[in-house]
């Protein structure tokens, strides 16, 4: 038992490390090959350049791709998080017949194959005779985006201590004075982060995008459009790192402010002398 | 002609599905009244509080606030003002904006917004923490918060929902007295929901005692404690030994009942009481009884013997097996001569005074 131990205590830390490295290795190698003067990304490296940078603002396909992945994503994040705050109240707050049955609905396309979602979507968009454009787009990223959004929601919603509701109409308030001001407020971090979260997702998928978008890519649709050119490498590694810093900035904000809103809603509730 | 009840409940029920929570009940408040709800979880006496202030709705029966009747009118709407049992103290405002939260509605000028937020503040003891966060505050200083915050939009009905339950018992005493005076500062009708019989006792000036939807008894403290209609109020007020009777005699107003132990007593009819037969409870506060010591004696005096002994500091209970009874007596004695010296096993005497004794209804 002895040696059992002292063997895992000494690779435990081995194994965390090797670990971490298969996850973020891949990754780190992004910004590397971004600054690396040659355009074939291997080692050695070459030299500390930044023109693949200062290159990309004078690609019009992938300025034009960038605008629909930022109106893609502020649609989708916005109507994400409108339908999560109706789904995340009506989850925490009432008790109804088919509830389990209908979170569990809500948070199904989490685990779909997004390839499947993507055909299916496709297939019924063509029968309806909708023309693929950023707007069908938005719909896919929509549903995508729900179950994140309604997890960050339910999250604020939580704890939320009905009193409270009752206490503003009890001190005159109206229903929609009482939402505005007591309900948003208490929530406000969780709607926020949940903006955020939605337009992370939003901005880097693919699959959907790329079976929905007809004639306006979005930037990971370009992205993949330009892979075929060895040439223009170097340029997506750019803007892969890019992408990358963005999303890891939005969602660690999206994170600070989902735990404030948590905290707020176990504060208020406590019954402590 | 009388002057117009401040609260007038009037054959109300609150049914869910075929489980009534409250069934028929009538209730007049009066203006400046600190009246108490009392009454076991599940009585029914959160459920008629709320229904005061609006948030839920009589099946069937009127509530009338000033001679208003108040049916589908919704809380916002109605001149009374809860602190609620968590509080509920926004956690995003400050204490002054907490305070100052229903008063915004009024559109007041900043000057007396301010200055009513200050008097409602000072009147609970709190003017110097209006700056202080919501989350920032002991569970003393919420209470106080949330009274500020009632009592600042001159309610003439302030409704208390088992204000006091969340706070230790040093804390809960000394807001008992608080309340108190604050209400007889204020003048406004309290309505008190409560599960704790003495908080009830040392507060209100009437109290309603209620069981399974129905009201029991309404009377004064005093006249709940010691003249309670039936056992089961006896039995929920305090401590109280049962003693079985036959009765003997009875005429419009008294009650003459034999019992084994305390031989015959006349006594007092109590307002329900109604006779099934010739039994009879008889009851007796355990602190009416009184050690006898040494060679003392009393005119009415009964004798057992000590098999049990409780100590609670500055007083002792002691339990008394009486020859011919069921059950042994509850003898509740302070200790200033030694009651909680007294060995189990002793043989012991004592004496009672017979007004003591109530008839109670099953």
């Amino acid at each position: 038992m002895n040696i059992v131990r002292r063997l895992l205590s000494n690779w435990l830390p081995v194994y965390a490390v090797l670990y971490v490295a298969f996850l973020y290795l891949p990754i780190l190698l992004l910004p590397i090959f971004s600054i690396n003067q040659s355009a074939v990304p291997q080692f050695p490296l070459t030299g500390y350049t930044m023109k693949w940078y200062a290159g990309l603002p004078n690609t019009p396909e992938l300025l034009s791709s960038a605008w629909n992945s930022l109106i893609v994503g502020l649609s989708a994040s916005i109507v994400s998080t409108i339908l999560g705050i109706c789904a995340a109240r009506a989850i925490t707050r009432y008790r109804f017949r088919g509830q389990r049955v209908a979170s569990g609905l809500i948070m199904a396309p989490l685990v779909l194959p997004e390839i499947i979602v993507a055909v299916s979507m496709l297939l019924v968009l063509l029968q309806l005779g909708v023309g693929l454009s950023l707007f069908t787009v938005i719909l896919g990223h929509i549903l995508i985006c729900i179950p994140y959004s309604v997890t960050v929601l339910i999250s604020g919603f939580e704890g939320f201590d009905r009193s409270l509701e009752e206490a503003s109409a009890d001190l005159g308030e109206s229903a929609w004075g009482t939402f505005r001001r007591v309900t948003l407020p208490m929530v406000a971090p969780a709607i926020i982060s949940s903006l955020l979260v939605s337009f992370t997702i939003s901005l880097d998928e693919f699959i959907l995008a790329f079976f929905l978008s007809g004639t306006e890519p979005t930037l990971p649709v370009y992205i993949w459009g330009q892979l075929r050119f060895a040439a223009k490498l170097p340029s997506v590694l750019a803007l892969g790192t890019l992408l990358l810093l963005a999303s890891f900035m939005m969602l660690s904000i999206a994170e600070i402010l989902r735990r404030r809103a948590a905290r707020r809603a176990q504060n208020e509730g406590g019954v402590y002398a | 002609m009388p002057e117009t009840p401040m609260i007038k409940i009037d054959h109300v029920t609150r049914a869910y599905g075929a489980f009534k929570a409250l069934d028929d009940a009538s209730l007049t408040i009066q203006k400046g009244e600190f009246f108490s709800l009392l009454g076991p979880s599940g009585c029914g006496k959160t459920t008629l509080l709320r229904m005061i202030g609006g948030f839920d709705n009589p099946t069937s029966g009127t509530i009338y606030l000033d001679g208003q009747a108040m049916n589908g009118i919704p809380a916002n709407r109605r001149p009374t003002n809860m602190v609620f049992q968590s509080y509920a103290i926004f956690p995003h405002l400050n204490v002054a904006q907490n305070v100052a939260y229903g008063l915004k509605r009024l559109r007041l000028d900043a000057v007396e917004e301010k200055r009513r937020v200050e008097e409602a503040l000072g009147q609970v003891s709190m003017a110097h923490l209006g700056k202080r966060g919501a989350t920032e505050l002991s569970g003393g200083q919420r209470q106080r918060v949330a009274l500020a915050r009632a009592l600042v939009m001159r309610p003439k009905v302030l409704l208390l929902d088992e204000p006091l339950s969340a706070l230790d018992k040093k804390l809960r005493e000394q807001m008992q007295v608080e309340l108190r005076k604050l209400q007889q500062a204020v003048g406004i009708t309290f309505i008190l929901v409560t599960h704790d019989q003495y908080e009830a006792l040392a507060m209100s000036d009437r109290i309603a005692v209620m069981f399974s939807g129905n009201i029991a008894q309404v009377a004064t403290p005093k006249d709940i404690y010691q003249r309670p209609v039936n056992r089961q109020v006896a039995d929920f007020v305090g401590g109280m030994n049962f003693v079985a009777a036959e009765i003997v005699g009875e005429d419009s107003g008294t009650i003459t009942v034999e019992t084994t132990s305390f031989g015959r007593v006349k006594t007092e009819k109590p307002v329900q009481f109604v006779t099934k037969g010739k039994a009879a409870t008889l009851g007796i506060r355990p602190e009416r009884l009184r050690v006898l010591w040494d060679d003392a004696t009393d005119k009415y005096e009964i004798a057992g013997k000590v098999v049990d002994r409780h100590y609670f500091g500055e007083i002792t209970h002691l339990i008394v097996e009486v020859p011919g009874m069921e059950q042994p007596l509850s003898v509740s004695e302070t200790n200033n001569f030694g009651a909680d010296d007294i060995p189990v096993g002793a043989p012991i005497r004592l004496a009672y005074d017979p007004d003591a004794l109530v008839a109670l209804a099953d």
